[in-house]
C-alpha cells in the first residue's frame, strides 16, 4: 500500500488528475474516476455522518444506490443539496460537502444524547408518551420533535439550474450496463432493433469494473469496452449512462432520470440541462439491475468501518482505496471468501474470515486457506469495539443451533469489518411492473416469478448470481426480447468467461449477541439510517402489529431514503421468525417508484414560470401593454383589468372608464369571448336542446342571449347566439369556458344525438372583437361606416350585419353587456390591433376611452346582467337567477329541464338572486360577504345567502352588488345584515337591476 | 389495556420493553355479531370506538380484507381542516376536528396532532372571491378563519413564492390556524386499540365476499373466513365501496380513482404550515419526520389499482417549484396511490341505505382523512340509533333524487 | 401513462385523451317518464366496477372524437376500443391482472 490508504496501482482512477475537495471541514485530495466514499476512504475517513434516531456515528456502508449511511450536504448556496449519497457523488475538483444530521459537527454531536436514552426511545415511543399536559404537546412537545427531525438542509435560494424532458420510443431497454445489460444489448443490437441501454454510473460495467473477470479471454473491462464500442456504432442503439431507470410505470413505460452535469460540479455547464427525465416507451425490457448486499445483523454492527464485503471489494478494484489495515471478513457465504482475497492482496492484513457456516466451498475459500488466513468456521462476531470507526471485534464459536456455544472469546483488533449477509436482486422495478415475487429459499432472497408486463430479468436481478449464467441469460433474453418485438433476430452464444459458479449461503437472519436482544446497550441494526433494531422488530410483534406493513410503519424500518434496499429483507426474516412463519408467507412489502430518489426539479421540468400555462393574448395586447393597462388572468387569458392614468388607483381609473361608456363612449377588447360556428340542417334544432330557450325560431341575422345548463338543471355557461344562415350560427361563451362549451357541444352530438347533422367549430381566435359602448358609440360607428344606416329601425337591438367598417369587412352586432347603445365589432383576428386603432382614432373627438374588465363588471351589474362563475356556482337554476323567461315552456325536453321538478331544485324558497343596497351608499360589501336576518344570533349563525358581486358605482353615486338570499325575491324592501370581522353592515333587498339600459344582451 | 404514558414508557425500558401487550388482539370471527363493520380503516374503526363508548354496543366485528389501517388511511397526506362552505360540511368537519383535538388523550394514543395551520393560496379573482366567501362563512359558523392579503401570506410561510411576476401569482389565502396534519397510521391504531379494549373483534385478512339480505333486510356477509350473521352491517369500505355495496345490490353515485401523493427526503424544518392550491394543484406540508408530503391530482379515469400516471406528478411538481421555488432541488424518496371514491357533489354519503339494517359511509373523496374521527361519531350514532345524527342527516343517498346536493368542489381543494 | 389506442389515429398517450366516464349511459327518450331516483340513476349512479370497464374517451388532443374502451380497472389493460355506434364487443374471458 502506498501513502494513506490509495494502491499503488489498479483500479480505474486517473492519478495523472489530482482532485482536491473538502469535507467536514477538512481538506483532502482525490483522483479522477473517484467517488466522494472512495476519495474518503482513500484518505481513510470512515466517519460521515449521523444517524437519523439516535444520532450514531455513521461511516460508508456500501458502494452505490443502496447506501443508507453515508449521507452528505453537497456544496452551500442556492446549488446546496442534501443527504446524497457519498456512494453515488463523482469527485469533482473543488467539491465541498459535509455529514448531515450532525451539530455543531460531525465529530462532536450534541445530538448523539439521543444515544443515551435510546433505551426510551423504542420503536413507536412517540405514540405512548408527550400527551400531558395536553398543552405541552404544542408548545414543548412537538416543537422539540420537529427540531430533532429530519437529515440535511433545504436550499435557501432558488434553483440556477435548468431540467429538461426527453420522450423516447424503442424495441428494447436495457436497464443496468452490468455483463447481463451489456450481452442483451449486444444481442438485441445486432438485430437491428432499437435498443436503450441505461446505467446509473458513469461508467458501463456494472460490477465488472470492481472485480478481477475475464471475458472471451481477456479482463472483464476489456470486453466491457469492446461491447460498448458495438453498441455506440449501432445506429439504432442509445447509450443513457449516469441514467437512473427510476419507474416502471403502466402499459411497458418507464422513466429515467439522467444526470448531465453534477460530475463536472455546480455551475460548471450554464445553460446545460442540469437533469432530464425520459419517458421511455418500450416495447420489451430487459432488467439487468443487479442485487444488493445485505449486511448481517449482529451486536453493534453500525460503527463506521463496517462495510459490506462487496463494496470493500470495489473499492479495492475499482477504485484502488483500501478501507482498512487490519480486517476482519464476517459472512454467511462464499462471496466475501474474495474480498478477504482482495484485502489480502491489497496489502490490508486480513485478521480472520469469521464464517457463520460450518464450512465454506469454492475456490475463493480455497485460496484463503491457501494464503493461511484464519478462518472461523461456525463462529460469530458477538460484539464490536469502537466510538467513531470500529476498533475491534468479539468472536465467539456457535452451536449447531446457532446459539452461542461454550467457550472463550476471541477479540480481534480491527480497523475494517466486511460483512456479507447474501445478496438481494434488485427487484424493485420488477416489482414496480406489477410482476409477483418469489423467494428462494437456496439463495435466500426474493427473486422474479410472474411477469405481468412485458419484461424479462437477467443475471443477479433473476437471483442468478454466477457471471457465466448473467452473460448467458442477457444474451438470450436480448435476442428473445428482439424477437417479441417482430425483429429477426439470430441467437448469440454468450460470451466464455472463466469465472467461477455462484457460491452457496446459508440464511443467518439473526446474529446473537452476547446478552439477550434488547437487553443492555449493543443493538442489532437493521436499517442503520433510521436507526431500527431487531429488538424494535420484536417488540412490534409483541404488540401485535403482524403484517409486514404494520411493522415497516410502527418501527419505520425501510423508510428511510434507500427505502430499505439492503434492510427490507432482514426485517422481514427477522418478522418471520418472531411469527414463526417461514418468510414467504410472511411477504413482502410494495417496491413503489422511484427506485432511488429524483430532483423535483427534473419532474417540473421546464414546466415553471411562463411555460407551466401558455399565457393567450389578445390581437390587441400590445395596445394595451403600450397604454399602461393593468392584466388579469382570466382562463389562460391576459384581460385589461383597467387602465390607469397616473395618479389613478384601481378606483379612480374605474370610476373614470365607467363614467366615461354611460356618459359618452367606451371600447373594451373583447376577443377572449369563446366563439364556436355551428353548422349543419339540425343546427337549430340542436341549439334548441342545447340552451334552455329555443333558437330554432330565431330569424336570420338576429341575435338572442341563452343559458346553458348541464342535466343536474345548474347554470354552466351563458352567450349570445346569432344566426348568420338557415343552417348557420355564431355562439359566443364566456371566456374561461370556451374550450369546455365546445366539449360539451360535441360529447352530446358525438355519444347521444348522432342523428343530428350538425357541425362546430372553435372560431375563438379567428374573430377579434372589440365592444363599443356608450350613447355616442353610434357617433363613432357611423365616423367609420358612413354608407350604413344604423338607426334602430334600420339596425335594430339584438341584429347582426356584416359591414365595412374602417375599410375592413367586419360583422357588427347591436348587442351590449355595459347596457344601453353599445355594437359588437368582429373582425379577423389579424386585423383586430387596426380595428382598435381605427376606432380609437374615430373616437377621439368624443374623447373615447379604452375600459377594463372591472368597469365592464361595474357597468353589467348596474344593468342587472350576471357573470356565470360569479352569481352562479354550480348550485344555480335560471330560476334562482329570476330568468325563468328564458326557460322554455314550449320546448318538450331540453338539458337541464327534468332536473327543476325534483323536490329540492322546485322549491320556491331557494336562494334567489336579489340586489342589494347598503344603509350607508357609499359602503361596499366585500364579494362573499354572508347574509343573516340575525346579526346577534350565536354561532353557528343561520346564514341565508351571501353576496356574489359588489362595486361602487360611480354612476350611481353609491355602492350596488347582487346576493343569492333564501326566498329574497319575496323579500323586496327587507333589511339583512352581513356580519363581518369587525362590523355589521345593513343593507335593503332590492331588484337585482340598478339602472335602466335595456335589455339583456351578450356579455364582455 | 396497559396505559400509555411515560411512567409505562420508563417502566418498560428498565424490562427491556418486553412487558408491552399487544394493542388490539387478533381473534378468530364469531359466527353473528349485532354489528358487523366492512372495512378497517380509520373510519370503520373509528365507528366501532364510538359504537362501544358512548352506545354500549360492543358485540362488533370489524372485517378487513388486509390489514387495519392500510387502505386510504396509510396512504394519504394527513391535512386536517374544517374550512368547509356550506352549513352542513362545515358542521360535521368542524366536529371533526374538534374531536381531533382531544384524540391524543382520548384515546391515550398520540396521533402527533400538529395545527401549524392550513393555507388555501387564491391565484385569481374568481379564487379570491370564493376565498372570502368560505372565509366568512367559517366565522359565522364559528369555524376559525382569517384571509390573508400576500404580504400576510408571506410572512406566515416565508418561503412561499408570491412575486407578483408568477405566471399565476399569489393574490391572498384563507388561513384555518387550527388546520394541520397527524399521523396517520396512529389515528387508526389508536381507534383499533380503544375499540378492541372494549370488546370489539378486530379481524383481519379476512375479506367479505357477499351481503345476505333477507325480505329488504340485512342478516349477515360471507367472507373468505367464513359466514358471519349479523343485524346490522356498516360499509365502511373507502376505495371499494361502489364494490362491497353492489354486494347487496347497491349502486352509488361514486367512482373510485388513484390519487397519488410522494414524500420528499427528510430535511431539517423548512415549511412552517400546510400550504394548498386548488388553482394549480398542490397542496404540502412536512411531517414531524421531516419529509414533504405532496399531493397530486385525481388520475382521470376510474382505477382499483393504487398507482397514478408520472404526469400527473409532474403536472403538479411543475406547480410546487412555482410557489416554492427552493425546493427544486430537493429530491421524491416515495410515491403512492390511494383510491379516492369520489362523489358528483365532492361530499360524502353517511347514511342508511334502501336495505333494512344496512348502512354506508364512503364518498369522502380526497378528504377522508380530516373526518375520520367526525365520520366515526356520526355514524356509530346512525347505526346505534338506526337513524342519522343531525351532522350527518344531510349527506344521504337520496339528495341525489331529490337534487339537495353540497357541492363542496371549491372547498374540497383537489380536482374532483 | 396509459397509452391509448384511438380507433381512428392509432395508439396514443393518454395526455391526448379525456376521460367520459362509464359508457353506454343512455339518456331517457322521455325525461319526464322516469321517476326522480331513475332520473339520479342516469345521471349520477355508477357502476364503477373492480375489472373490466366499458368507458368512454374523448380524443380531445387530436381528431376530437369520442370512442368507447373496454378497460380493466386494476391492471388498467386496453382490450378493445370501439366507436360510439359500434356493437359492444365482449368482455375479455382473463381476469385482467395480467
Amino acid at each position: 500500500m502506498g501513502a494513506g490508504f490509495r494502491r499503488d496501482g489498479g483500479g480505474r482512477v486517473n492519478r495523472t488528475q489530482p482532485l482536491p475537495f473538502t469535507f467536514n471541514g477538512r481538506r483532502l485530495m482525490g483522483f479522477a474516476g473517484d467517488t466522494l466514499a472512495s476519495a474518503l476512504l482513500a484518505n481513510g475517513v470512515h466517519l460521515v455522518s449521523r444517524s437519523f434516531k439516535y444520532h450514531r456515528p455513521r461511516g460508508i456502508l456500501s458502494a452505490g444506490a443502496e447506501e443508507p449511511c453515508a449521507l452528505v450536504q453537497l456544496e452551500e448556496g442556492a446549488r446546496t443539496e442534501p443527504n446524497l449519497r457519498a456512494t453515488q457523488i463523482e469527485l469533482y475538483a473543488g467539491l465541498s460537502a459535509r455529514g448531515v444530521n450532525a451539530w455543531p459537527s460531525v465529530a462532536f454531536d450534541l445530538g448523539a444524547v439521543n444515544n443515551r436514552l435510546s433505551k426510551l426511545f423504542a420503536a413507536g415511543f412517540y405514540y405512548k408518551t408527550f400527551m400531558w399536559p395536553p398543552s405541552f404537546w404544542r408548545t414543548l412537545y412537538e416543537p422539540i420533535i420537529r427540531r430533532m427531525a429530519g437529515l440535511g438542509h433545504a436550499p435557501k435560494l432558488p434553483d440556477p439550474d435548468l431540467y429538461d424532458r426527453m420522450n423516447a420510443r424503442c424495441d428494447l431497454l436495457v436497464v443496468g450496463g452490468g455483463p447481463a445489460g451489456l450481452a442483451a444489448a449486444q444481442a438485441a443490437a445486432r438485430s437491428g432493433a432499437r435498443v436503450i441501454l441505461a446505467d446509473e454510473q458513469a461508467e458501463f460495467g456494472g460490477g465488472l469494473l470492481g472485480a478481477s473477470r475475464t471475458i472471451a479471454g481477456e479482463p472483464g473491462a476489456a470486453w466491457v469496452a469492446e461491447v460498448i464500442d458495438e453498441l455506440a456504432a449501432a445506429e439504432e442503439v442509445r447509450l443513457l449512462p449516469r441514467a437512473t431507470v427510476f419507474g416502471y410505470y403502466d402499459h411497458n413505460q418507464l422513466a429515467a432520470l439522467e444526470r448531465r452535469t453534477d460530475h463536472l460540479g455546480p455551475g460548471a455547464a450554464p445553460g446545460q440541462a442540469r437533469h432530464r427525465i425520459w419517458h421511455i416507451d418500450a416495447a420489451q425490457v430487459v432488467l439487468a439491475t443487479g442485487a444488493h448486499e445485505r449486511p448481517l445483523v449482529f451486536a453493534d454492527n453500525d460503527r463506521p468501518g463496517i462495510m459490506l464485503a462487496g463494496a470493500a471489494r470495489t473499492y479495492i478494484e475499482r477504485y484502488a482505496a483500501v478501507p482498512g489495515r487490519r480486517a476482519v471478513v464476517f459472512t454467511n457465504n462464499d462471496t466475501a471468501y474474495e474480498t478477504a482475497l482482495a484485502l489480502a492482496d491489497a496489502g490490508a492484513e486480513v485478521a480472520a474470515v469469521i464464517d457463520l457456516r460450518t464450512q465454506a466451498d469454492g475456490p475463493f475459500a480455497e485460496r484463503v486457506a491457501e494464503r493461511g488466513i484464519p478462518v472461523h468456521h461456525r463462529s460469530a462476531i458477538v460484539a464490536t469495539v469502537g466510538g467513531q470507526r470500529v476498533a475491534g471485534v468479539e468472536v465467539r464459536a456457535l452451536d449447531g443451533a446457532g446459539e452461542i456455544a461454550g467457550g472463550g472469546a476471541q477479540s480481534i483488533a480491527c480497523d475494517l469489518v466486511a460483512v456479507s449477509g447474501g445478496w438481494s436482486p434488485a427487484v424493485h422495478l420488477f416489482s414496480q411492473s406489477r410482476g409477483r415475487l418469489r423467494y428462494d429459499g437456496t439463495n435466500a432472497c426474493f427473486v422474479p416469478g410472474v411477469s405481468i408486463q412485458a419484461e424479462r430479468s437477467v443475471g443477479a436481478a433473476q437471483g442468478r448470481f454466477s457471471l457465466a449464467d448473467a452473460l448467458a441469460d442477457g444474451a438470450q433474453a436480448g435476442v428473445a426480447a428482439a424477437r417479441a418485438a417482430g425483429l429477426n433476430a439470430v441467437d448469440m452464444a454468450p460470451a466464455p468467461t472463466d469465472a467461477p459458479p455462484a457460491g452457496g449461503i446459508e440464511a443467518y437472519w439473526l446474529v446473537p449477541g452476547k446478552r439477550p436482544l434488547g437487553h443492555g446497550p449493543a443493538k442489532h441494526f437493521i436499517d442503520m439510517q433510521d436507526d431500527v433494531t431487531a429488538a424494535d422488530i420484536r417488540l412490534a410483534v409483541r404488540e401485535g402489529f403482524q403484517s409486514v406493513e404494520h411493522v415497516k410503519r410502527y418501527t419505520t424500518v425501510g423508510m428511510g431514503t434507500d427505502q430499505g434496499k439492503v434492510s427490507n429483507l432482514n426485517a422481514l426474516a427477522i418478522l418471520a421468525d418472531a411469527l414463526g412463519r417461514p418468510i414467504p408467507e410472511v411477504g413482502t412489502t410494495t417496491f413503489r417508484a422511484p427506485y432511488t430518489p429524483v430532483t423535483f426539479g427534473a419532474l417540473a421540468g421546464r414546466d415553471g414560470g411562463e411555460l407551466m400555462d401558455p399565457a393567450r393574448l389578445t390581437a390587441i395586447h400590445v395596445w394595451h401593454e403600450t397604454h399602461g393597462a393593468v392584466f388579469e388572468n382570466v382562463g389562460q387569458w391576459k384581460r385589461p383589468y383597467w387602465y390607469p392614468r397616473a395618479g389613478e388607483d384601481k378606483q379612480a381609473a374605474v370610476n373614470r372608464e365607467c363614467r366615461a361608456v354611460r356618459e359618452c363612449v367606451g371600447l373594451l377588447d373583447a376577443s377572449t369571448l369563446g366563439k364556436i360556428d355551428i353548422r349543419g340542417p339540425d343546427a337549430g334544432e340542436f341549439l334548441d336542446r342545447i340552451y334552455t330557450n329555443s333558437f330554432s325560431t330565431l330569424p336570420m341575422g338576429k341575435v338572442r342571449y341563452g343559458l346553458m345548463c348541464h342535466d343536474d338543471g345548474m347554470i354552466f355557461d351563458d352567450g349570445t347566439t346569432a344566426r348568420l344562415g338557415e343552417d348557420h350560427f355564431l355562439m359566443t361563451t364566456t371566456s374561461g369556458n370556451a374550450a369546455s362549451v365546445l366539449d360539451w357541444l360535441e360529447e352530446w352530438l358525438q355519444t347521444e344525438w348522432p342523428e343530428l347533422k350538425v357541425y362546430c367549430s372553435s372560431v375563438t381566435e379567428q374573430w377579434a372583437t372589440l365592444a363599443l359602448a356608450g350613447p355616442r358609440s353610434r357617433d363613432v360607428l357611423a365616423a367609420l361606416a358612413p354608407d350604413v344606416d344604423l338607426d334602430d329601425a334600420a339596425f335594430p337591438f339584438m341584429t347582426t350585419r356584416e359591414w365595412v367598417v374602417a375599410g375592413m369587412s367586419a360583422r357588427i352586432a347591436r348587442i351590449s353587456f355595459a347596457g344601453g347603445l353599445g355594437f359588437e365589432l368582429n373582425v379577423p383576428w389579424d386585423r383586430g390591433l387596426a380595428l382598435w386603432r381605427a376606432v380609437m382614432a374615430a373616437g377621439e373627438p368624443y374623447g373615447i376611452t379604452p375600459y377594463g374588465t372591472e368597469a365592464m363588471h361595474v357597468l353589467r351589474a348596474e344593468s342587472g346582467f350576471i357573470i356565470v362563475g360569479q352569481e352562479t356556482d354550480g348550485t344555480v337554476t335560471p330560476f334562482d337567477l329570476g330568468m325563468d323567461w328564458i326557460v322554455s315552456k314550449k320546448e318538450p325536453d331540453f338539458i337541464g329541464k327534468r332536473a327543476y321538478s325534483r323536490p329540492d331544485t322546485a322549491r320556491t324558497d331557494r336562494k334567489q338572486l336579489v340586489g342589494l343596497l347598503t344603509e350607508k351608499p357609499l359602503e361596499v360589501l366585500p364579494e362573499g360577504a354572508q347574509l343573516v336576518d340575525q346579526p346577534h344570533h350565536p354561532k353557528p349563525m343561520p346564514m341565508i345567502g351571501h353576496v356574489t358581486s359588489s362595486y361602487y358605482s360611480e354612476n350611481l353615486g353609491r355602492s350596488i352588488a347582487f346576493a343569492l338570499v333564501m326566498g329574497g325575491r319575496e323579500r323586496l324592501g327587507e333589511t339583512i345584515y352581513a356580519p363581518l370581522k369587525t362590523k355589521q353592515v345593513k343593507a335593503v333587498i332590492t331588484r337585482p337591476m340598478f339602472l335602466e339600459t335595456g335589455k339583456a344582451g351578450g356579455h364582455g | 389495556m396497559t396505559k400509555f404514558s411515560i411512567v409505562s414508557l420508563v417502566r418498560n425500558a428498565l424490562s427491556h420493553h418486553e412487558g408491552w401487550s399487544a394493542q388490539w388482539r387478533s381473534p378468530e370471527p364469531k359466527p353473528a355479531y349485532d354489528v358487523v363493520i366492512v372495512g378497517a380503516g380509520g373510519h370503520g374503526l373509528a365507528t366501532a370506538y364510538y359504537l362501544a363508548k358512548h352506545h354500549g354496543v360492543t358485540n362488533v366485528a370489524v372485517l378487513e380484507k388486509g390489514w387495519l389501517g392500510g387502505g386510504n388511511t396509510g396512504r394519504n397526506t394527513t391535512i386536517i381542516r374544517s374550512n368547509y362552505l356550506w352549513e352542513e360540511s362545515a358542521a360535521i368537519y368542524e366536529h371533526s376536528l374538534k374531536l381531533w383535538e382531544g384524540l391524543s388523550q382520548e384515546l391515550n394514543y398520540n396521533v402527533m396532532l400538529s395545527q401549524r395551520g392550513v393555507l388555501n393560496l387564491c391565484h385569481n379573482t374568481h379564487d379570491i372571491q370564493e376565498g372570502v366567501r368560505r372565509v366568512n362563512a367559517n366565522r359565522l359558523n364559528g369555524i376559525d378563519a382569517e384571509w390573508l392579503v400576500p404580504a400576510q401570506v408571506k410572512a406566515f410561510c416565508p418561503i412561499l413564492n408570491i412575486s407578483p411576476g408568477a405566471r399565476y401569482p399569489v393574490e391572498g389565502a384563507t388561513l384555518q390556524r387550527r388546520g394541520g396534519v397527524a399521523r396517520h397510521d396512529a389515528v387508526a391504531w389508536g381507534f383499533a386499540r380503544g375499540a378492541d379494549a372494549r370488546g370489539v373483534d378486530i379481524i383481519q385478512n379476512c375479506e367479505v365476499t357477499g351481503i345476505d339480505v333477507e325480505a329488504g333486510r340485512v342478516i349477515g356477509v360471507r367472507t373468505t373466513r367464513g359466514a358471519i350473521r349479523a343485524k346490522q352491517v356498516a360499509i365502511v369500505a373507502a376505495g371499494h365501496n361502489s364494490v362491497v355495496a353492489q354486494m347487496a345490490g347497491l349502486r352509488l353515485p361514486i367512482e373510485s380513482h388513484p390519487l397519488q401523493a410522494l414524500v420528499s427526503e427528510p430535511l431539517k424544518p423548512v415549511m412552517p404550515t400546510v400550504v394548498m392550491s386548488n388553482a394549480v394543484h398542490v397542496y404540502v406540508s412536512q411531517s414531524d419526520k421531516g419529509e414533504l408530503v405532496i399531493g397530486a391530482g385525481v388520475d382521470s379515469f376510474n382505477s382499483y389499482g393504487q398507482r397514478g400516471g408520472l404526469h400527473v406528478i409532474e403536472d403538479q411538481m411543475g406547480a410546487i417549484i412555482e410557489l416554492f421555488p427552493i425546493f427544486s432541488r430537493l429530491r421524491m424518496m416515495r410515491s403512492w396511490g390511494g383510491i379516492v371514491d369520489v362523489c358528483p357533489d365532492a361530499s360524502p354519503i353517511v347514511a342508511k341505505t334502501p336495505v333494512g339494517g344496512l348502512y354506508i359511509n364512503g364518498g369522502w373523496g380526497t378528504g377522508g382523512f380530516k373526518a375520520t374521527p367526525g365520520s366515526g361519531w356520526v355514524f356509530a350514532h346512525t347505526i346505534a340509533n338506526d337513524a342519522p345524527h343531525p351532522l350527518n342527516a344531510a349527506f344521504t343517498l337520496e339528495r341525489f333524487s331529490s337534487g339537495a346536493l353540497i357541492d363542496e368542489h371549491g372547498a374540497a381543494a383537489v380536482a374532483h | 401513462m396509459l397509452k391509448i389506442p384511438c380507433p381512428w389515429c392509432g395508439l396514443r398517450p393518454e395526455t391526448e385523451f379525456r376521460n367520459g366516464g362509464e359508457a353506454h349511459i343512455a339518456r331517457p327518450a322521455n325525461p319526464f317518464a322516469v321517476t326522480d331516483a331513475e332520473w339520479a340513476d342516469y345521471l349520477f349512479m355508477r357502476t364503477n366496477p373492480k375489472g373490466w370497464h366499458r368507458e368512454r374517451w374523448n380524443h380531445a388532443q387530436g381528431c376530437r372524437r369520442w370512442f368507447n374502451a373496454v378497460r380493466h380497472t386494476v391492471s388498467h389493460e386496453i382490450a378493445a376500443t370501439y366507436p360510439m355506434d359500434a356493437a359492444q364487443p365482449p368482455l375479455p374471458e382473463h381476469d385482467g391482472e395480467g
